[in-house]
């Protein structure tokens, strides 16, 4: 019994998304969809072990629950139809354009993810929106994902939803020469929630596979619905690449870099996968953000060793990126990988002119450099800035161990100062 | 003739019962009020235009002075106090204005503040 409960929930939360997604288009109100698919959940899970004894769910799952479900949404607009005949109308979103040309959309998720991503939402709602309605996250999962109170978590999500409806956020795609900026935003809320999955913040876990697994589903979604959207295949790939290295970063608590990480533990299926998309965004030649992204996550996971990697490709595909953002996070990485093809000094001077002080990468960066050129007690002060400001457990852990292994009789006579 | 915008200072939150008035029956009060103010504006020749807000938290901010537009969540954060509704009258001068906005803030149980408009589009 426990296993069939088991095998109805795994086939509930991968057709939540696109259920959801439907009812909302056919009922106009999140609320009510979301309720309408509690509901079929329940009649699923007690009637789908007697009524498909053998193989415990029905032949096309989504379309039963989107039947149930539709159904269970009509019961409850008739009953507020009683109650109140005013109640309908003042619920439904607003949405007065005519249905999109034939053809141009094929599934209603890609209107619920620029729903649940609308810039007129706060950040922090987009990602619980989106976790929520699309990813089919239940609320203390998303609350525990972000180390906050399911209370606190619950706030957020129902105020978002009273934006969306209180100031009519649409349910429909954006327009044409709106859909770049409005893809953006949607890839960055994918890329937060991978990032609090792949360095996660706080005391716990310090890495959240649940939040870098469902960033990839849902980035596999988007790329799905967007197959020709280069940044969003971008995007794909990588995550995918990042997610290839994910069993060899931690080891015993403690983060290992990507020089130092067993490359035997890189899973291959992943790496080919995303290889596969870099070479697609490749051909295309539109470079963009995630795309360069992405292929500078292809040159390490193609090198057999760290030694092999290709810097000077890595070194020209971080200018490329600094053309296309230039902010000082990205100059940060890319004088880590001169390093590698001009020495530290060079990246050093790089590194001191970011103003990065209040980030950790900064502080760390600084401190391997400065191990590297010999200058121990300035190393490190800078591990010491870098731990007061890391809230990543494991690479506490490496951090305080790099700290203790600076060279004791370098300490407090640097040459260079 | 001059059109003034009359707006209602302070405005209620989601949170707040009956939308910040005291009771369920002050607030009808005050709407029945209000809406027979509006109906002498009318009967009067100095009803432009009108309405109610809804709660801040409703707001989207846009600055699109930019290259590409910004859009922010949530209310203009540097306003010292929002406005939940208002009207735009046309009346010959302030002082006519002043003694409308008394009704209105009366009928509204609300502050209201006057400007005249610079020029209409």
């Amino acid at each position: 019994m426990a296993l069939a409960s088991t095998a109805v929930e795994r086939v509930f939360r991968e057709e939540y998304g696109r259920l959801i997604a439907t009812l909302v288009r056919r009922f106009g109100d999140i609320d009510i969809a979301e309720e309408a698919a509690g509901e079929a959940l329940v009649v699923a899970l007690e009637k789908w072990p007697e009524l498909f004894p053998d193989t415990g769910q029905p032949p096309n799952p989504g379309a039963w629950l989107t039947t149930t479900a539709g159904n269970k949404a009509i019961d409850r607009i008739r009953r507020d139809k009683v109650r109140d005949a005013k109640h309908e109308a003042a619920e439904m979103i607003y949405d007065d354009t005519p249905h999109e040309p034939t053809g141009a959309i094929t599934d209603d998720r890609l209107r619920l993810v620029f729903t649940c991503c609308h810039p007129a939402l706060a950040p922090e709602a987009r990602i619980a929106l989106t976790l929520r309605l699309l990813g089919g996250l239940t609320v203390a999962e998303i609350a525990n994902a972000f180390l906050v109170q399911e209370t606190t978590m619950a706030q957020r999500i129902t105020r978002a939803k009273a934006k969306i409806k209180g100031a009519k956020i649409p349910y429909r795609m954006p327009e044409a020469e709106d859909l770049p900026a409005r893809v953006s935003t949607v890839l960055a809320v994918l890329l937060l929630i991978f990032n609090e999955g792949y360095l996660s913040t706080g005391d716990g876990e310090p890495i959240r596979a649940e939040l870098t697994g469902e960033a990839i589903r849902l980035a596999r979604t988007l790329h799905e619905l967007l197959p020709t959207d280069l940044e969003a295949t971008g995007l794909l790939a990588m995550l995918l690449l990042t997610e290839a290295r994910r069993g060899a970063r931690v080891r015993g608590g403690e983060l290992v870099p990507l020089a130092d990480q067993d490359r035997g533990g890189w899973d291959r299926d992943l790496i080919r996968e995303g290889h596969a998309l870099v070479r697609q965004c490749l051909a295309a030649n539109r470079p963009g953000r995630y795309q360069v992204l992405a292929a500078i996550n292809a040159v390490h996971t193609d090198a057999p060793t760290a030694a092999a990697t290709d810097w000077s490709q890595v070194v020209a595909l971080y200018d490329q990126l600094v053309r296309i953002d230039p902010s000082p996070i990205v100059a940060l990485n890319r004088a880590v990988a001169l390093a590698e093809l001009d020495g530290p000094e060079v990246a050093l001077a790089e590194v001191d002119r970011l103003p990065l002080e209040s980030y950790h990468a900064w502080h760390a960066t600084r401190a391997e450099l400065l191990r590297r050129l010999g200058r121990s007690a300035d190393a490190g002060a800078a591990y010491d800035a870098a731990l007061a400001v890391c809230d990543n457990t494991a690479e506490r852990a490496y951090l305080a161990r790099r700290r203790t292994q600076l060279s004791p009789k370098c300490e407090g006579s640097s040459p260079e100062v | 003739m001059t059109h003034y915008l009359m707006s209602v200072m302070g405005a209620p939150g989601t949170e707040e019962e009956f939308y910040g008035y005291g009771s369920k029956e002050e607030m009808e009060q005050s709407f029945a009020e209000t809406g027979a103010f509006n109906d002498q504006l009318k009967a009067d020749g100095q009803w432009v235009f009108a309405g109610g807000l809804a709660p801040v938290d409703k707001a989207t901010v846009v600055d699109g002075q930019g290259e590409t537009p910004v859009v922010t969540d949530g209310p203009y954060l540097e306003t010292k106090e929002h406005i939940g509704g208002f009207w735009v009258i046309d009346v010959p001068d302030l002082e006519t204005a002043q003694a409308l906005a008394a009704k209105a803030s009366k009928a509204c149980r609300g502050t209201i503040e006057i400007r005249p408009f610079d020029g209409l589009a």
